[in-house]
């Protein structure tokens, strides 16, 4: 594992980038590697975070225009490979805008931008990226969106209930999101995007550490 | 080569709630507008194209539309096309 390398996409207008390889390297002792969005070579990264913050100024829709980036075109065989990959916040925006997750990220019901501590109900271990919380059924995590209310139709929520794809729901839905849907993951449970971030949760003295696992999961098989 | 003005509308789908569309209603409302019933906001994208006939830009809209203008999931879209 010591030459483990997690790549950090970086997009015009990513702002969530630095945190990530911070909590990567600070806190959990695992080498990351920024990716420039133009790049279309991940032959030396194990993993892939789509790091939260606003690409392409979230014109047209948030993600819209960073999924024809170079780096998202080569992510599909990244992905069928098996190999892990986190979208957080506009991360995740840009996983369900490229078809690699269902649904889309839409604006939040009190059209606030909402910056908050969240509960969240651990709902499936699909893909393990909770499976380490010390047997919490509860976790704490910072929210910050202006565009993070899920949606999608009947059959797409039935297939996540039925594959068990819903990996985290509020406790108390801060945005409006159906089912109170926090984050998803792929069907082969490789992918993940979740609103919330847990690069700001991987250290006491900035109010909780419920982040690390998910981050230290990138490096499961 | 022929040039089109084409007008795009992207619509939120029926079934989608559109916060911005209820915030501006109820500025309507205080603004002292009676009667309104619905309003729901949307996008309007003008291109200027050009191709081979209408059927060609046709084929580019829709392409357009589908991949980029409009996500499906959420949105509608429809356009009107003009021969410059």
């Amino acid at each position: 594992m010591d030459n483990f390398t997690v790549g950090v996409v970086v997009f015009p207008g990513s702002n969530c980038d630095r945190d990530v390889s911070w909590a990567l390297e600070g806190c959990l002792d695992i080498r990351t590697k920024y990716l420039w969005h133009e790049s279309s070579d991940l032959s030396d990264v194990d993993a892939i975070v789509l790091p939260g913050g606003f690409s392409y100024g979230d014109y047209l829709r948030c993600g819209a225009i960073a999924r024809f980036s170079p780096l998202i075109n080569a992510l599909d065989e990244f992905v069928k490979s098996g190999k892990r990959v986190l979208g957080i916040c506009n991360g995740f925006q840009i996983l369900t805008e490229s078809g690699f997750l269902p649904g889309a990220l839409t604006a939040n019901k009190n059209l606030n931008f909402i910056c908050d501590d969240v509960e969240l109900d651990i709902v499936s271990s699909k893909g393990g990226w909770f499976n380490n919380v010390d047997e919490k059924q509860t976790i704490k995590l910072p929210i910050a969106h202006g565009e993070g209310r899920y949606h999608c139709d009947s059959d797409t929520l039935k297939k996540l209930v039925d594959n068990e794809l819903i990996a985290l729901r509020y406790k108390n839905n801060p945005n409006g999101s159906s089912f109170d849907i926090a984050g998803i993951t792929n069907e082969k449970g490789n992918v993940l995007g979740l609103m919330p971030h847990p690069e700001r949760a991987c250290d006491e003295t900035i109010g909780g550490t419920d982040g690390l696992f998910t981050l230290k999961s990138l490096i499961l098989k | 080569m022929d040039q089109f003005a084409v007008k795009v509308f992207v619509r939120l789908r029926p079934s989608v709630l559109d916060p911005a569309g209820e915030a501006a209603k109820s500025a309507s409302i205080k603004l002292g507008a009676e009667g309104i019933k619905s309003l729901r906001i949307g996008k309007m994208i003008e291109v200027k194209i050009e191709g081979n006939g209408e059927n060609e830009v046709r084929e580019k809209i829709d392409l357009l539309c589908d991949r980029l203008f409009a996500n499906t999931v959420i949105e509608d879209y429809e356009y009107s096309l003009e021969k410059l």
